[in-house]
């Protein structure tokens, strides 16, 4: 049967298994929209900025380990995509990007609405295509959507000029398809997971090293089922976190900058990593020549790329994270680490984590661990910064992919949007984005897409009136210049001003306001008793997304802290620690 | 250290600015690239010169194995190869002058290709380091201008690298 170009790109979706997409209309798609309209088996969520639709598919894909799918015009709308498809491809989420163009004979031309939007993501996606051909069409989908799920999974982005998605052909989505210079490595060498073994066994301090791998893997299970028979602890990256319990007597935490004291002191002291699915990134490793200056390491990933490029490797295994410890389970067994295990707990006894009460104002540490009391399964969502920090290190994670944050690009506005793809993947389960006052309002917009498809997202927004990382910084390095941090600042305002007095702005904007012209559910919450209930009031709500409102310690920082450049072990612990 | 690093590619739209961008992208030092057809018109080959240490070598090479449009890459530095240069030299030249240019030329094996009434243009083949020895006797005389081709190579036998 003929069909068209947007036909056969909607049959593509369909043998994907596409359920939803994310996307935002224009000229150069209409096409693809009229083919999806009233499409009974193709929800499309319209969002209300083409970076929000990236980010809302991205939380979709990161939440299942599914393709997420997105759908631009050309031009302004695709550019609109950057930033959300350069934080997938820096935290390894499976998407497929489909953008507009101009028709074939105006590309080049300047036309109206045209950017060369290849071009433009050459270097932040897995892989990209624009079609020139019709017949090249179905193809070109296959490979997108094999590339972007398979290996180390990314954004792969297709840009469709417009008479391309007009043009009729007798054809249908291919079956298979084979990629001659792509051919990713998924079974680990034998011989080099062996040799981990050994080493592991022999190790007098050993560590397991999680990153976001271990979760795109599916390998959380068999990694749990490996640490329970061997008994060594655990560290993690930021991405991660939810590998392990977070409770659990064997999880030392987070490493890095802002790493917990066990996990950095650990880190430190041990004689062996054995690192999966991380690239012992600088927040988490500190000063290089200082990280973990006793310790062998051994290296699962299945990106050849990240082993051994920032730290030296003695067993690289070049692999998928589930198979190789799927393989590596049956040759381990019970480490014989007394007094290693005896010293981390030393270490964490020492300084654990410590929820610091607020002296005015409400305290985020307290917050977020009264989120984790009343919903201890959600799926948490962060935006940048310090709210990212508060919220990895004082949720009680006990599930594989319940943490979704930029980790490596590090967006700010990434978490509402990623939040409601979240929610639309996992309708039966609480969806939180903890985020602060500043990195909510870059995609705040959301609020209507969320409205409009009827999703109970909760947004704790955790408002202390500044862009509180860079403040933090600012306290700590720059004697307290709050340079274009303060979000109440006015030009009234005295100069060299550092602290809030009471001539400030209560407010900017009014949220609770702005959650009720969106008609979302606002709520502002100023004392500590105030946080129960209030979480507890939001998960009441079934269709309509909640924004709650809590005014935090204007100066809460967030703690532990390693300067940055310095050690991971010479940690600032907080004020009078 | 100096890599000839030789990959067979897809003969794609964006190929050759997929390859410059990741080397601008992550500070890698590209010396020449040179692009051109195979005996199969879906694939080309690339042969790139690059210069780093080993470990930059070795993450220029885990960068590139990376791209999807990359089918094969191997590193011919330390194989047994065969690599040649092209480089075309125009310099000024009086009628007194040619007789010696020609001498020149006839030790390095270069050919003339023009001869005008006040300069000529030299052809000349080989590795690298005999094109740099060759400018070097030539910077005596007025070098006018002068185009380079990059570095093609292939490793010695009979084994094909596909």
């Amino acid at each position: 049967m003929e069909k068209n170009g947007a036909q056969l790109i909607v049959e593509a979706l369909k043998k994907e298994g596409v359920k939803v997409i994310f996307g935002f209309p224009g000229g150069a798609v209409i096409p693809i929209f009229d083919v999806l309209f009233n499409d009974p088996d193709i929800h499309v969520v319209l969002t209300r900025h083409e970076q929000a639709a990236v980010h809302a598919a991205d939380g979709y894909a990161r939440s299942t380990g599914k393709t997420g799918v997105c759908l631009v015009t050309s031009g302004p709308g695709a550019t609109n995509t950057v930033t959300g498809i350069a934080t997938a491809n820096f935290d390894s989420v499976p998407l497929v990007c489909l953008t507009g163009q101009v028709p074939r004979n105006m590309i080049g031309n300047d036309a109206f609405q045209e950017a060369d939007i290849v071009g433009i993501t050459r270097p932040i996606t897995k892989n990209n295509y624009i079609i020139t051909d019709r017949a090249e069409l179905g193809r070109t989908l296959k490979e997108a959507f094999y590339i972007a799920s398979t290996g180390r999974p990314g954004p792969v982005l297709i840009d469709f000029p417009k008479d391309i998605l007009n043009a009729k052909l007798n054809d249908s989505y291919p079956e298979s398809v084979s990629i001659r210079g792509y051919n990713p490595v998924i079974k680990g060498h034998p011989g080099q997971i062996k040799k981990a073994a050994e080493t592991l066994h022999k190790a007098k301090k050993p560590l397991f090293y999680v990153g976001g791998g271990i979760h795109i893997a599916g390998a959380v299970d068999v990694f749990r089922k490996v640490v329970k028979k061997t008994g060594i602890p655990v560290i993690s990256s930021l991405m991660g976190i939810g590998a392990l319990a977070t409770d659990d007597p064997l999880n030392l935490g987070m490493i890095g900058m802002h790493g917990t004291y066990p996990g950095n002191m650990a880190v430190t002291e041990c004689d062996l990593i054995l690192g999966i699915g991380t690239r012992f990134d600088d927040r988490a490793t500190g000063k290089l020549s200082e990280f973990a200056p006793h310790a062998r390491i051994v290296h699962i990933d299945i990106d050849p790329a990240s082993i051994a490029r920032n730290v030296a490797v003695e067993i690289p295994i070049v692999g998928d994270a589930r198979q190789v410890l799927e393989e590596l389970l049956p040759q381990v067994k019970q480490s014989q680490i007394d007094g290693w295990i005896k010293q981390v707990k030393e270490w964490q006894q020492a300084h654990p984590l410590k929820i610091e009460e607020g002296n005015i104002r409400l305290s985020p540490s307290r917050i977020v661990h009264t989120i984790s009391e009343v919903f201890p399964d959600a799926i948490i969502a962060t935006e940048v910064g310090q709210n990212q920090m508060w919220a990895a290190l004082f949720y009680n994670y006990k599930h594989t992919r319940s943490l979704l944050t930029s980790g490596g690009l590090g967006t700010m506005g990434y978490g509402f949007p990623a939040a409601i793809g979240a929610q639309v993947a996992n309708p039966d389960k609480t969806v939180i984005d903890i985020a602060g006052d500043g990195s909510i309002q870059m995609n705040i917009q959301e609020l209507a897409t969320a409205v409009q498809e009827e999703l109970p997202v909760i947004v704790a927004i955790l408002n202390n009136g500044y862009l509180g990382m860079v403040r933090q910084w600012q306290e700590m390095f720059f004697d307290k210049r709050y340079s274009s941090t303060c979000l109440n600042r006015r030009p009234s305002c005295p100069p060299g001003c550092k602290h809030p007095g009471e001539n400030c702005l209560v407010y900017n904007p009014d949220f609770i306001k702005l959650a009720q012209a969106y008609d979302a559910i606002g709520l502002r919450v100023s004392k500590t008793e105030e946080i129960k209930p209030a979480l507890v009031e939001a998960g009441k709500s079934k269709n309509r997304p909640v924004l709650i409102d809590f005014l935090i310690e204007y100066e809460a920082n967030v703690w532990p802290m390693v300067p940055p450049g310095g050690a991971n072990s010479d940690m600032l612990l907080g004020e009078g620690r | 250290m100096t890599h000839v690093i030789s990959m067979l590619v897809e003969n794609h739209q964006g190929v050759l600015a997929r390859i410059a961008g990741l080397f601008s992208g992550r500070a890698y030092n590209l010396e020449s690239l040179t692009v051109g057809a195979t005996n199969d018109s879906s694939v080309s080959r690339i042969t790139l010169v690059c210069k780093g240490d080993d470990n930059v070598i070795e993450q220029i090479k885990k960068q590139l194995n990376k791209l999807i449009d990359i089918i094969k890459l191997v590193d011919l530095t330390g194989l047994q190869t065969v690599h040649r240069e092209l480089a075309l030299i125009k310099i000024a030249a009086t009628p007194a002058q040619r007789g010696e240019i020609f001498q020149v030329a006839d030790v390095f094996r270069a050919k003339v290709l023009d001869v005008g009434l006040d300069n000529m243009i030299l052809e000349v083949t080989g590795s690298s380091e005999k094109i740099d020895d060759f400018l070097l006797i030539l910077q005596s005389y007025n070098i006018l201008e002068m185009a380079r081709s990059g570095l093609v190579a292939m490793e010695r036998g009979k084994k094909a690298k596909k």
